[in-house]
C-alpha cells in the first residue's frame, strides 16, 4: 500500500511539473466548455416566415393562426404565388415559407392526408432543422386538434393515420434550451478526453524513456503499477469534473437537479472504461505520438460521433445505431442529461448505470491482463 | 562460489538468433565484464538474466534462483541500470530517491541512511532539490547507479553505464563500481570501452550472439594470440598497410591511430625485415618498429575477425 502511495505521489508530481500537461488537463476543459457551451446555443427564437395560402379556407386560416400563436414564428409576408416565395427565400428575407395547397380543407374533410409544403432557406442547416422541428410541432398539435374535433363531432374512433404526418425531431425541444441539453454532454466529453489521454500517455512515456523497464525489474507487482497510475488519474479526472461542473452552474446557470453524489458515482464508473481504453492504447503504441493518434482517431472521435453527443442517435442508420450500444459515452451522456436536466436518479437510470459498470470493469480487466502479459 | 550460472542461454527473435547458447559463470564479489560490438547481444543477455525477457531456451541461476522458474525471487536480489537513463528527469534528485526507495519498500531509518549514501556517492549532497534532468551526464549516471542499488542488492547488472560520459566521470564511475565490489556485491557490466575491460576481474566477449572468448585480461592476451605482434610507426600509414598486407608472413593488420599493428605468421621475421621491406624496397620512412604485448583490442579484433571468417565459411 505504501508502495502504491509513493507511486501516486510521483505521478502527481510529474503532472505538476509538466506545464504543458497541466494546461491540457485543466485549462483545455474550461475553454472547451465555454466555447462549446456558446457554440451549442442553437436556440432559434424568431423564425421569419412567409405564408402562401392557396386554399384560403377557414381551416387554412386556423393553421396560420396556430403558427402565429406558437410564439416562434413571425409571419413577415403573405404572398400570392411561388415566384414571390422563391424571391424572398433567395434574398434571405425569410427563413421558412409555408405553402398551404388548394385542396387542403377538402382533404381534411375527406379525412385524407393533407400535406403542406415547407421551403427553407437552408444556408444555416441547424437553424433550418430547428425551424422544421417547430413546424412539425405546430402541425402535430393542429392535426391532433382536428382529430379530437372530428371525434367529438362523430363520436367515433379515428386513428391518427390520416393526419398531417407528424414526426417529432430531437430538436423539437420547446421547454429546453439547446445549450442546456448540450452542456451536460460536454461534461462527459471532457472527462473522457482528460482521462483517456492521461492514461495512454503516461505508460507509453515510461516505456519511451526507459523507466518502465526499470520498474519491471523491481519487485513492484503489475497490479501495484496499475493502481499507481489509475488512482492519480481518477483523482485528476474528478478534479476536472468538479471544476467543469462549477463552471456549468456558475457561468451557464445550469444547475444539477438530481443527486450530485450519484453523478460523481456514475462518473467513476465511466472513468473505469476510459482508463481501460487508455491502458489498452498504451499496450499497442510504441511512442507517445502513436498513443495520441490512437486515442484521438481510434477512440475519442468515434466515441464522440457515436455517443449521441452531437448527432441524435435516432437519426443514425440502424446499423450504426446498434454500434452506439458499445459506446460507454452514450450511456454516460444519457445519465448526465438525466441527472442534470431531469433530476432523475438510479431508479430511472439503473440500466445505464449497470451497463457502464459492466463495460468499465470488462474493458479495464481486459486491458490490465494485456498489459501485465506484455510487461512480463 | 558462483553467483551467476548461465547455461546455454538462447534468445531468438523470430528466425534471428540474438543470443546463441551462451554459457558462463560469475563468482561472488567480482566485476565481470561483458564485451561485444553493437548488436552483439549484450543487452538481450542481460534482459534475460534480470527476468524481463524469457529465454527461448537454456536457463540461468542468478543468486541461486532460476530466471525461468523463479523470476520474482531473482528480482528481489538484483539491481539493474539499463542502457537508457532510467530515472525520472522531471523529478528532483530527492523525489527520485524517495520513489525508488518506496518501490523497494525502504522506509524509516534505513531509508534515511540509504538516501544519504546515494547522495554521497553521486556527489549531490545539498543538491537534492535539483531537477534530475538538469544534472551533468556523469553525475546522472552515478545517481542512477546509486538508486539502482539503493536496496543493497547482492548482484548488480549495468548495461553500458558509461556510454557518452566524459573520461573523468568514467573514472569516478569506476571508482564507485570498485567500491561496491569491495563490499561484496557482484557486478556484471557491459561496455564498449576496452580500457574499462582492464578493470574487470573476468571478461567474456560475444560476437553475433556467440561467446567467443573468456578469461581475465591477462589470460586473454596470452591465450588467444600466440604469434608476435609488431607495432610500426611509419610515414605513409595507409600505403605501408597495403604493402604489408601483400606479404605471406603477415597474418592480420590493424590501424591504431598513426600506428600499424601486425600479427606475424612467421616467428623468424623481425624488426629488420619490416624496415627493409618498407624503407629499402618502397622508400617509406619508418620511425619505429617494436615488438609489443597485445592489447585487449588486438585480441578482440583478432578474435572477431577469426569468428567472422568462420561464419562466412
Ligand atoms: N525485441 C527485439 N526484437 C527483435 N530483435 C531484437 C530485439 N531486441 C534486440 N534485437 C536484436 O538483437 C540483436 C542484439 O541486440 P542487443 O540489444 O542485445 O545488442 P547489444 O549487444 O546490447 O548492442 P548495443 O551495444 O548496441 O547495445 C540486435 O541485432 C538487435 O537488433
Ligand atoms: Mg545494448
Amino acid at each position: 500500500m505504501k508502495t502504491i502511495l509513493q507511486f501516486i505521489i510521483k505521478e502527481l508530481l510529474q503532472v505538476k511539473r509538466d506545464k504543458k500537461m497541466l494546461a491540457v488537463i485543466f485549462m483545455a476543459p474550461i475553454l472547451q466548455l465555454i466555447f462549446l457551451g456558446y457554440a451549442a446555443n442553437m436556440d432559434v427564437n424568431v423564425i421569419h416566415t412567409t405564408i402562401l395560402d392557396q386554399d384560403k379556407t377557414s381551416i387554412s386560416r386556423d393553421l396560420i393562426k396556430q403558427f402565429e400563436q406558437s410564439g416562434y414564428f413571425k409571419i413577415d409576408y403573405y404572398v400570392n404565388n411561388y415566384e414571390e416565395v422563391t424571391e424572398l427565400l433567395n434574398e434571405g428575407k425569410t427563413l421558412v415559407a409555408v405553402v398551404i395547397p388548394k385542396d387542403f380543407e377538402k382533404k381534411i374533410n375527406r379525412r385524407e392526408t393533407a400535406p403542406i409544403q415547407t421551403l427553407f432557406e437552408g444556408s444555416d442547416g441547424n437553424k433550418a432543422s430547428i425551424a422544421l422541428g417547430y413546424i412539425q410541432g405546430v402541425t402535430t398539435k393542429f392535426s391532433q386538434g382536428i382529430v379530437t374535433e372530428v371525434k367529438d363531432k362523430l363520436g367515433i374512433k379515428i386513428s391518427l393515420s390520416g393526419s398531417l404526418t407528424p414526426e417529432v425531431r430531437v430538436w423539437y425541444n420547446p421547454e429546453m434550451k439547446t445549450r442546456n441539453y448540450m452542456v451536460p454532454g460536454i461534461l462527459g466529453l471532457i472527462l473522457m478526453i482528460s482521462t483517456i489521454s492521461l492514461m495512454s500517455m503516461a505508460i507509453v512515456r515510461e516505456r519511451e524513456i526507459g523507466t518502465l523497464e526499470q520498474l519491471i525489474v523491481t519487485p513492484l507487482k503489475p497490479y501495484q503499477l496499475l493502481l499507481g497510475k489509475l488512482i492519480p488519474f481518477t483523482l485528476i479526472g474528478f478534479v476536472v469534473l468538479v471544476i467543469v461542473m462549477v463552471i456549468m452552474t456558475q457561468w451557464f446557470g445550469i444547475v444539477v437537479r438530481g443527486n450530485k453524489l450519484f453523478l460523481l458515482f456514475t462518473a467513476l464508473l465511466f472513468v473505469l472504461s476510459n482508463l481501460g481504453l487508455g491502458l489498452f492504447i498504451s499496450t499497442v503504441s510504441k511512442t507517445q505520438q502513436q498513443a495520441m493518434m490512437a486515442s484521438v482517431f481510434a477512440i475519442m472521435m468515434p466515441m464522440i460521433y457515436l455517443s449521441g453527443f452531437a448527432f441524435p442517435i435516432e437519426n443514425m442508420p440502424s446499423v450504426v445505431q446498434y454500434i452506439t450500444y458499445l459506446i460507454p459515452l452514450r450511456y454516460f451522456i444519457t445519465i448526465l442529461r438525466g441527472i442534470v436536466l431531469k433530476g432523475i436518479g438510479f431508479s430511472s437510470l439503473w440500466f445505464e448505470t449497470i451497463i457502464l459498470f459492466g463495460m468499465g470493469i470488462t474493458i479495464l480487466i481486459f486491458s490490465a491482463l494485456r498489459f501485465s502479459k506484455r510487461i512480463e | 562460489m558462483n553467483t551467476i550460472e548461465v547455461n546455454n542461454l538462447t534468445k531468438k527473435f523470430g528466425k534471428f538468433t540474438a543470443v546463441d547458447k551462451v554459457s558462463f559463470t560469475v563468482k561472488q564479489g567480482e566485476i565481470f565484464g561483458f564485451l561485444g560490438a553493437n548488436g552483439a547481444g549484450k543487452s538481450t543477455t542481460i534482459r534475460m538474466l534480470i527476468g524481463i525477457l524469457e529465454p527461448t531456451f537454456g536457463d540461468a541461476l542468478v543468486g541461486g534462483f532460476s530466471i525461468k522458474n523463479e523470476p520474482d525471487l531473482v528480482k528481489k536480489n538484483i539491481g539493474y541500470m539499463s542502457q537508457k537513463f532510467s530515472l525520472y528527469n522531471d523529478l528532483t534528485v530527492a523525489e527520485n530517491i524517495r520513489f525508488f526507495a518506496g518501490v523497494y519498500g525502504l522506509d524509516g531509518k534505513k531509508y534515511e541512511e540509504r538516501k544519504k549514501w546515494v547522495l554521497k556517492v553521486a556527489n549531490l549532497e545539498h543538491m537534492e532539490n535539483v531537477i534530475t534532468g538538469s544534472l551533468p551526464g556523469g553525475i546522472k549516471q552515478r545517481l542512477a547507479l546509486g538508486t539502482a542499488v539503493i536496496h543493497e542488492p547482492k548482484i548488480v547488472f549495468l548495461d553500458e553505464p558509461t556510454s557518452g560520459v566524459d573520461p573523468i566521470s568514467r573514472r569516478n564511475f569506476w571508482d564507485l563500481i570498485n567500491e561496491l565490489s569491495e563490499g561484496g556485491t557482484t557486478i556484471l557490466v557491459t561496455t564498449h570501452y576496452l580500457d574499462e575491460a582492464e578493470f574487470c576481474n573476468d571478461i567474456i566477449l560475444i560476437n553475433a550472439g556467440k561467446l567467443i572468448a573468456q578469461g581475465n585480461a591477462k589470460a586473454l592476451k596470452s591465450n588467444y594470440i600466440k604469434n608476435p605482434i609488431l607495432e610500426i610507426e611509419s610515414e605513409r600509414v595507409v600505403d605501408s598497410l597495403e604493402i604489408l598486407e601483400k606479404e605471406k608472413w603477415v597474418g592480420e593488420t590493424s590501424i591504431f591511430g598513426n600506428y600499424i599493428h601486425v600479427i606475424l605468421n612467421d616467428n623468424k621475421i623481425n624488426e629488420g625485415n619490416i624496415i627493409h621491406l618498407l624503407t629499402e624496397e618502397n622508400g617509406i620512412k619508418v620511425q619505429r618498429v617494436e615488438k609489443i604485448i597485445p592489447t585487449l583490442e588486438d585480441v578482440f579484433i583478432h578474435l572477431i575477425e577469426k569468428d567472422s571468417k568462420k561464419n562466412v565459411q
